[in-house]
């Protein structure tokens, strides 16, 4: 392990090479279910660099967790397969390297937050024994430097009174001191990049809002790549860079997050945006996007999208629309847009 | 934790009780008159109704068990109508075998019985996953009795292998040790099974859990995994059952004991019914039901030991 120390000095180094720290090309993940072949991902591509923030965006089902848990590697096998592309990280792919390297990868240069808070961590251990389970596995500290730093790492996720909540067991906590100690436990080895997929979907607004204030602290100190898995474009708005819009496996749009609020160019983008709720509009049924995703192992010929699609041609219908450019940064993959030249 | 032993201790009161009233009741509605028993197949009619009297058996039934309970309280249990001796040191003699036959028992087939089902389990749906749980179902269904018996019919017998036949000293002589050999592996059999089976599923259920991903995120082994993350979390219903095995334990104990002609509380339990020997029957059923009482008081203690949301409901 070559962990940082100084993970702020060593991300400026490493941010120099030209190299994206994090590139996903054409991933591929299926699931072989008593003799169907469910293709979760189908072709994602995206980069990520030290220091920003991706929101990865999609429905329940768009294949947005199995796309994280494929970066850590963990998705189960079987029935899951990975059936093509590649996960770089720095230029390596993490596809296909030893499983004892890919295990100091996880909780080591890659730390992970589950949705989860309540059930995430194991109820028979307490919180500071958790954290330093995975503190001696990397670091190989001592077990009294390792009970410092837990307190240390549950101070800075902002538990009250530290060295107390580290003898708690989790039941003794609320969910959102959990989710803070699994921040903490994702934290313990400074690590490069953080995924956090839906960190925030199973506490309340208030609490939410204190997370996501923490997760950006934390990136700004440490210079680690942020990818956060979510269904909530308030929260990608708030927090993102870049976003990446997922649909039935799909990237269907990808770009920098002012870019796409400010221009949405999917159909699928835009029924989305529809959807949330707003504070300054007259209230009445919010808007909806007709139809359901398609069943993971549907064969569907042409876009993906197309049966719910309101601007849907003959051509969505029987070819499968390319992620095209628009302007710098901003890819979409639909055969309608620009959407502005539809509208005129 | 002191409360929770506490407050075990006083449900077990009721639970006690319930046991000797029982055991009054049994002895009394199976056949065979006690008086008739020690007088003798001799003897006049006049000199049972004479022992009738002297033993209070013409009392009616309420003022026999309330005289039962008094002398209980004062730890006087009888004497033995066959022996003569009394009932306590009847027992006293006896507890000692049986406690040895009962750790001989636990202390290969437990770690055995969860060693199989987390091996089940973790090569779930391999040869060697059917072969363990054919194993455990063999386990589960054969009664206690015939494994005794092909045990001493081919190690004992056939082979020459083991004694079979009483106790050869206490556990730690090399003579102790090999009497008790066969009765303890009979009788631990039939926890392999059940214990086994119950592992494997727990272990299934428990790696499919959120925080075992987070154990796999944290980077560890998979070995640490299977036994930190999932075999610890996966004991919890495995000790349960345990708990509840240990009631046939000591049933099985009363046929390994009487199979093994080995002096247990087993085997004085089944002699003192079939000679009718009333005081030492209920003895007996009584010492059982305390083991049983004080084997589920142990898993309760194991329990909250385990599972640390025990502690403070």
């Amino acid at each position: 392990m070559t962990t940082a120390t100084l993970p702020t000095s060593a991300a400026e180094a490493r941010g120099k090479q030209s190299v994206p720290f994090l590139e996903v090309q054409d991933l591929e993940v299926e699931f072989h279910v008593s003799g169907t072949v469910q293709r979760a991902v189908q072709g994602v591509s995206f980069t990520l660099d030290r220091g920003r923030t991706l929101g990865v965006v999609g429905e329940s089902g768009c294949g947005k967790s199995v796309t994280s848990l494929s970066i850590m590697r963990l998705v189960p096998q079987p029935p899951g397969r990975y059936a093509g592309g590649r996960i770089l990280l720095e230029g390596k792919d993490l596809l296909q390297v030893p499983e004892a390297e890919m295990r100091a990868l996880r909780g080591g240069r890659i730390g992970m937050i589950f949705q989860e808070p309540m059930t995430s961590l194991n109820p028979v251990y307490t919180c500071g024994a958790q954290i330093r389970e995975s503190l001696s596995v990397h670091s190989g500290l001592s077990r009294a430097a390792a009970r410092d730093r837990a307190v240390e790492l549950l101070d800075l996720v902002g538990l009250p009174s530290p060295k107390q909540r580290a003898d708690d067991y989790p039941h003794q906590l609320s969910g959102g001191q959990r989710q803070r100690v699994m921040i903490a436990l994702a934290l313990a080895n400074d690590p490069d990049l953080l995924i956090a997929d839906e960190p925030t979907t199973a506490l309340d607004v208030t609490i939410q809002a204190q997370i996501l204030d923490l997760m950006g602290d934390l990136r700004e100190r440490t210079g680690a790549a942020v990818m956060l898995v979510t269904h909530d474009l308030g929260v990608v708005a708030q927090t993102c860079d870049d976003v990446v819009v997922m649909y039935a496996g799909r990237v269907v749009e990808r770009a920098p997050t002012k870019s796409l609020f400010a221009d949405p160019q999917h159909p699928y983008t835009i029924g989305l945006m529809a959807a949330v709720p707003r504070i300054d509009a007259a209230i009445g049924r919010l808007a909806t996007i007709p139809g359901a995703v398609p069943p993971p192992w549907k064969r569907i010929t042409g876009c993906r999208f197309a049966s719910r699609c309101p601007l849907a041609t003959e051509q969505c219908r029987t070819e499968d629309p390319p992620l095209r450019e628009l302007s710098p940064g901003h890819g979409v993959a639909c055969w309608r847009a620009p959407i502005e030249t539809v509208m005129s | 934790m002191m409360a929770q032993i506490t407050r075990r201790l006083l449900i077990s009161i009721p639970v006690l009780l319930g046991v000797l009233l029982l055991g009054f009741g049994l002895l009394i509605l199976v056949p065979g008159d006690p008086a008739t028993v020690l007088a003798g197949p001799m003897a006049t009619p006049e000199v049972i109704a004479k022992i009738r009297t002297d033993m209070g058996l013409d009392e009616p039934l309420a003022v026999q068990f309330g005289h039962y309970l008094l002398r209980m309280a004062h730890g006087d249990l009888g004497r033995s109508l066959i022996s003569n001796k009394t009932v306590v040191s009847e027992l006293l003699a006896a507890i000692g075998p049986t406690a040895e036959l009962m750790f001989a028992s636990l202390i290969w087939s437990v770690p055995v019985a969860i060693g199989l089902g987390t091996l089940a389990a973790v090569l779930r749906g391999s040869l060697l996953d059917r072969a363990i749980m054919a194993i455990s179902v063999a386990g589960v269904s054969l009664p206690i009795f015939f494994i005794g018996l092909m045990m001493i019919h081919f190690v004992g017998v056939k082979w020459q292998l083991l004694p079979f036949l009483g106790r050869g000293g206490p556990l730690w002589t090399v003579e102790g040790l090999r009497h008790i050999i066969l009765p303890a592996v009979s009788l631990g059999m039939i926890l392999v099974g059940p214990v086994a089976r119950m592992t494997r599923t727990s272990v299934l259920e428990v790696l499919k859990l959120d925080h075992v991903r987070t154990a796999r995120a944290k980077g560890l082994s998979e070995t640490s995994i299977i036994l930190r993350h999932g075999l610890r979390n996966a004991l919890i219903p495995v000790v349960t059952l345990i708990g509840l095995q240990a009631g046939y334990l000591l049933g099985g104990a009363v046929v390994t004991e009487s199979i093994f002609s080995y002096p247990g509380i087993g085997r004085l339990a089944v002699g003192a019914i079939l000679s009718s020997d009333f005081p030492l029957a209920q003895g007996t059923i009584m010492i059982l039901a305390l083991a049983f009482i004080l084997i589920n008081m142990t898993v309760d203690i194991l329990y909250a030991l385990l599972d640390p949301r025990m502690q403070t409901q």
